[in-house]
């Protein structure tokens, strides 16, 4: 086993195992940093797939601001363990089931799937996620797209300020 | 590495993000089930990214196909960003008025 695939399995099942504890987790505070850890991995998955500059985005974006708004907003209002609403049994089995199915159909596609037999992701190499190479082609092909994504920006930062505003 | 082994890592994240959303009453851990999923496709996207890329670097050493899936990303966490924040806002102002974080006090979209 290769130092890369070590790495590969050591964080898919950091990934998944901090997935689940997100759901376990009673108190909301402990979910929010499991999946901070989660992010951590998905990171780590971009390291080693060369995508450098998505794996910095990915921790500034999601783990530091997305993941504070989260922690912030769960700590204005008090939450815990102990006021956490619990559904029946009955329906939390349902639903895993129901994902457990979803997983199962999805895996049996993939295996029966020509088209991905012998295709290969190339590891720790490649240069399409260096920054330099993203930002040309952000900023030439890809820039009216970007303008357009300012203007979102400006209506969600509209949008949140009058829903959150006192009435 | 194969690109199945991607695939099931993001199938398996992409699941388990499902099922959160299916079995918890917390709109918040509700919304993190969300972002789960986003992260997931998101993952996929650089590995085919980089999939594509491995077949055409044999022919160039100097192409850059495979970088819209990059860019695809980049795209997706902004737009999460924006999404973030006004469900937050939503949130918060539906804890205002119920005191409350559960989602089935939301069942009528009324009062």
């Amino acid at each position: 086993m290769s130092t890369t695939e070590i790495l590969f399995f050591f964080l898919s099942a950091l990934a998944v195992f901090s997935a689940i504890m997100v759901l376990v987790s009673k108190n909301p505070v402990h979910s929010v940093l499991w999946l901070i850890a989660v992010f951590f991995a998905i990171s780590g998955h971009y390291v080693l797939m060369n995508a450098q500059f998505l794996a910095i985005v990915n921790l500034i974006v999601y783990a530091g601001a997305i993941m504070v708004l989260f922690l912030f907003v769960i700590m204005l209002m008090n939450l815990n363990a102990e006021t956490e609403p619990q559904k029946h049994i009955w329906m939390k089995l349902a639903g895993v089931i129901s994902g457990g199915c979803l997983l199962l159909m999805l895996i049996s596609l993939v295996r029966q799937a020509i088209e991905m037999g012998g295709r290969k992701v190339m590891m720790a190499d490649g240069n399409i996620g260096l920054i330099k190479n993203l930002g040309r082609a952000l900023f030439t092909d890809y820039v009216v797209p970007f303008e357009i994504t300012s203007v979102l920006f400006l209506s969600a930062m509209v949008g949140a300020v009058v829903i959150g505003k006192k009435n | 590495m194969p690109i199945q082994y991607y695939i099931y890592l993001c199938l398996t994240l992409f699941s388990i993000g499902i099922i959160g959303v299916l079995t918890r009453r917390n709109a918040i851990i509700v919304f993190m089930c969300v972002e789960l999923m986003l992260n997931a496709v998101n993952l996929l996207l650089v590995a085919f990214s980089k999939m594509h890329h491995a077949a055409a670097v044999a022919g160039d050493a100097n192409t850059t196909v495979g970088i819209e899936g990059q860019l695809f990303v980049f795209f997706i966490m902004v737009v999460a960003a924006a999404e973030v924040s006004v469900g937050l806002a939503i949130i918060v102002m539906m804890y205002r008025n119920t005191h409350s974080v559960d989602i089935n006090f939301l069942n009528r979209l009324k009062n």
